[in-house]
């Protein structure tokens, strides 16, 4: 893609050659800056991260080395108006999804209403039947959302992604934080950011309000299960039972005993009331679900359906971000808010439709492809940066299986300046907010996960993929 | 505490205290084959014995030759007990106990590993070895110090404690075991030449040359050693020292928890046989017999702690 300077909106300089009144009070601190200095700084950002271990694996890479993601110096920039107009559109949005997710698994009115097709549901793996009529406790479904939003213009705003099931990078968020608040202390006094740092206290709060009614302990024990060390995320699994004060457990940590879910202590078992969860549906309960998984817990669903035990998210949640349902959206949300929806939806075809599919291949060159199911920007096709030969291949495995695959055009994400060797330079990104979803309300972080394509023109912004983050600031005005 | 989590830091400090036990032995052969030229190889076939991996070493080398050993002991990955394998270990408990950790510990234990594994990415030269050794010793030490300087004394610091006292009561066991031809009070049973550069890399392997001059007078002698090593209650790698703070933490934990499982009654029963025993007695019952119980002894006690406290399912 060529990188025109007048074809994306710009974050700091809008369309033109100005500032954008957000980033005044940086981009002056920024012109007064030691071009060395800051330099300098990158690279101590680096070192850092790698003596906090802040790294992670990359699934199915021969070697073994832990990787880090790029940091950029570079804050992304968000006004406080603009930022109150997101968490509305965020709001609505997430508010939708547990309506949603209650109504599938309870009266199914909206099937019911035939605003979406009962096939959709019905024959879509991320449906759990074995979720049908049970009341999570607290009622929450997703008590955790990472909403993916993407930026076309100065009040285009679009969601790509909702992340109902376990999504990641808050650890970034606040490390991110962390590490400019150490880079750059003076820019944080001129600067009125919003701070991020409660985030880990709300979520503890969070989860803690959704225990049980009648939970095994006074003050509710929480655990995060993880999948293990090895995990690509399993950095921020640690850092998130670390900074909530919970139990950081693996499910060989966990049995069902006396009907409560017990963690395995120095002092026999003891039972845990809220579980976080970061792993998928599938490998939760060997009994219930996939009987090979070794990193789940034998029997926690019936704990669950019995109302014994909180997990967070709820077990079938995926069936609210999945990619097919992703296109309904707008419905979604008229449907259980009664109003419009906010946050505009990216178009979408589903190549399961004959007539959206027979557009999509005339048009491939064009148009992003994704998985159905498919995530961390695996086995997607990006149109105009694609070669002939591979939109050829990529014409074969569509033609075969159409059900598999979406289509969107490609957006024109805007950009926020990096730090290069030759100073500022626009690069893409897109901005993952974390929200807490509890019965006292919802909570969303000011900022978030802004994630940012270091290659020039890319708009592949997954770390897996080569893409850096930075810091995101909400201004306080 | 989660039963995993106790093992994981219980492992973790034995892995460090490995490592650093390592590097004395390594530092002790290494000055001893320099001098004597002519038993080289002989001295650094013990220091595999002690270092408990003679076996696989001799699959995959045979002869005990200077870089061959010192290159296994120190960089083998095929070596579960080399240096790079144990330091490896000890940095994924350290992730994998990180909640129970203060930043300080993890922080240490990360660069512990970075650090070690740069210095230790290439063979080790001769010239190098002795900055490379003490770079081993000093990554330990600082995870040591930030363990001591910012940790809870609560149960996750005793098995800290547990780990590191339980590998080094079995690492100053081997040492003597391994060596104690040279201490036996009657020469010709064994038919070996005493001298004084045996007994400095005994005392050496434990970093007690110094305080040995300290607290004894006149020319050492194999009696006095074997007192100083397994008897002395000042010297922080003695037997008996080590089998004080295994008793002290185990106590600590039985107040904590208010239960007095299994290993504790097998700890003092271990220590009473022999804190107040005479040194002349443990020689007249054999200075072998006793060291092999006491490794024996010793490893079975760490099985019972990890049984008593869930370190598995």
């Amino acid at each position: 893609m060529s990188e025109g300077a007048a074809k994306h909106f710009d974050e700091m300089t809008g369309r033109g050659d100005g500032v954008r009144s957000p980033y005044f009070a940086y981009r002056s601190w920024f012109e007064a800056e030691d071009p060395a200095r800051l330099k300098h700084k990158a690279a101590e950002a680096e070192t850092f991260f790698r003596r906090m271990g802040i790294t992670f694996n990359v699934y199915g890479e021969a070697d073994a080395t832990e990787r880090l993601i790029p940091f950029d110096v570079v804050p992304r920039i968000i006004s406080g108006r603009e930022w109150a107009r997101l968490s509305r559109g965020i709001e609505q949005r997430v508010t939708a999804i547990n309506a949603f997710l209650h109504d599938l698994y309870h009266r199914q009115e909206i099937l019911r209403a035939g605003r979406i097709p009962v096939e959709l549901i019905a024959q879509n793996d991320a449906f759990l039947p074995q979720m049908i009529g049970v009341k999570p406790p607290g009622g929450v479904y997703t008590h955790i959302v990472g909403t993916d939003l993407v930026r076309t213009g100065e009040n285009d705003f679009y969601v790509l992604e909702d992340n109902a099931r376990t999504p990641s990078g808050v650890s970034y968020m606040l490390e991110n934080r962390e590490t400019m608040l150490h880079m750059f202390p003076e820019l944080f006094s001129s600067v009125a950011v919003q701070p991020v740092s409660t985030y880990p206290r709300n979520l503890r709060r969070s989860l803690a309000a959704c225990a049980p009614a009648n939970r095994a302990n006074g003050t509710p024990t929480i655990a995060v299960l993880t999948p293990g060390i090895h995990n690509s995320a399993y950095y921020e699994h640690a850092f998130l039972a670390d900074q909530m004060g919970a139990e950081l457990v693996e499910g060989h940590d966990l049995q069902v005993v006396d009907g409560r879910v017990a963690m395995r202590t120095t002092r026999g078992y003891q039972p845990i009331d809220v579980i976080y969860r970061r792993v998928d549906d599938d490998f939760l309960d060997p009994l219930n679900f996939n009987p090979s998984s070794m990193l789940g817990v034998p029997g926690i669903l019936d704990v669950y359906r019995a109302g014994n035990i909180t997990i967070a998210n709820a077990p079938g949640t995926g069936i609210a971000d999945d990619k097919a349902i992703y296109s309904y959206m707008p419905e979604i949300v008229e449907f259980y808010t009664g109003e419009k929806a906010i946050l505009k939806n990216v178009p979408t075809w589903r190549c399961s439709e004959k007539d959206a599919l027979a557009h999509v291949l005339d048009n491939l060159d064009q148009l992003v492809v994704k998985e159905v199911h498919g995530s961390g920007g695996y086995g997607m096709l990006v149109g105009p940066a694609a070669s002939k030969k591979e939109i050829a291949a990529f014409r074969k495995k569509l033609e075969a299986r159409p059900g598999n695959y979406i289509a969107q055009p490609t957006l024109s994400l805007s950009t926020v300046p990096i730090l290069t060797k030759a100073g500022l330079a626009p690069r893409h990104v897109d901005l993952r907010p974390f929200v807490l979803v509890s019965p006292n309300g919802i909570k969303i972080t000011p900022g978030g996960l802004t994630r940012v394509a270091l290659k020039k023109g890319s708009l592949v912004v997954n770390s897996s993929q080569g893409g850096g983050t930075k810091d995101t600031w909400v201004l306080d005005e | 505490m989660l039963g995993k989590t106790a093992g994981g830091i219980f492992w973790m400090f034995r892995y460090l205290e490995r490592s650093e036990n390592t590097a004395r032995l390594v530092d002790a052969g290494f000055r001893i084959a320099l001098t004597r030229s002519a038993t080289a190889e002989k001295e650094w076939e013990s220091v595999v014995a002690t270092a408990g991996v003679r076996d696989s070493y001799v699959e995959r080398h045979g002869q005990f030759e200077a870089s061959a050993v010192i290159d296994f002991l120190l960089r083998d990955r095929t070596n579960p007990s080399s240096v790079l394998s144990v330091i490896a270990q000890a940095r994924d408990n350290g992730r994998m106990v990180r909640t129970a950790l203060t930043r300080e510990v993890w922080e240490a234990v990360n660069e512990c590993w970075m650090t070690l594994n740069e210095v230790l990415s290439r063979p080790v030269r001769d010239r190098d070895l002795p900055a490379v050794l003490a770079a081993i010793r000093q990554q330990s030490a600082l995870v040591r110090g930030a363990l001591h300087g910012t940790m809870l004394r609560n149960e996750i610091f005793d098995f800290a404690r547990l780990g590191t006292f339980l590998e080094r009561a079995d690492n100053t066991a081997r040492i003597l075991d391994v060596k104690y031809y040279v201490l036996l009070p009657s020469l010709s049973l064994v038919g070996s030449t005493m001298d004084n550069v045996q007994w400095e890399t005994i005392l050496r392997s434990v970093s007690a040359y110094q305080s040995y001059r300290w607290v004894t007078r006149g020319d050492p002698n194999p009696r006095d050693i074997a007192h100083f090593l397994i008897l002395d209650r000042r010297l922080p790698r003695s037997l008996a020292f080590c089998y004080a703070k295994i008793s002290n933490n185990l106590g600590y934990l039985e107040a904590d928890h208010g239960t007095r499982p299994q290993s504790h009654t097998m700890a003092d029963a271990r220590f009473h046989s022999f804190q107040n025993k005479p040194i002349d007695a443990i020689l007249d019952e054999g200075l072998h017999e006793f060291l092999s119980g006491f490794i024996a002894d010793n490893q079975a006690l760490g099985a019972q702690i990890e049984r008593d406290y869930r370190f598995h399912e």
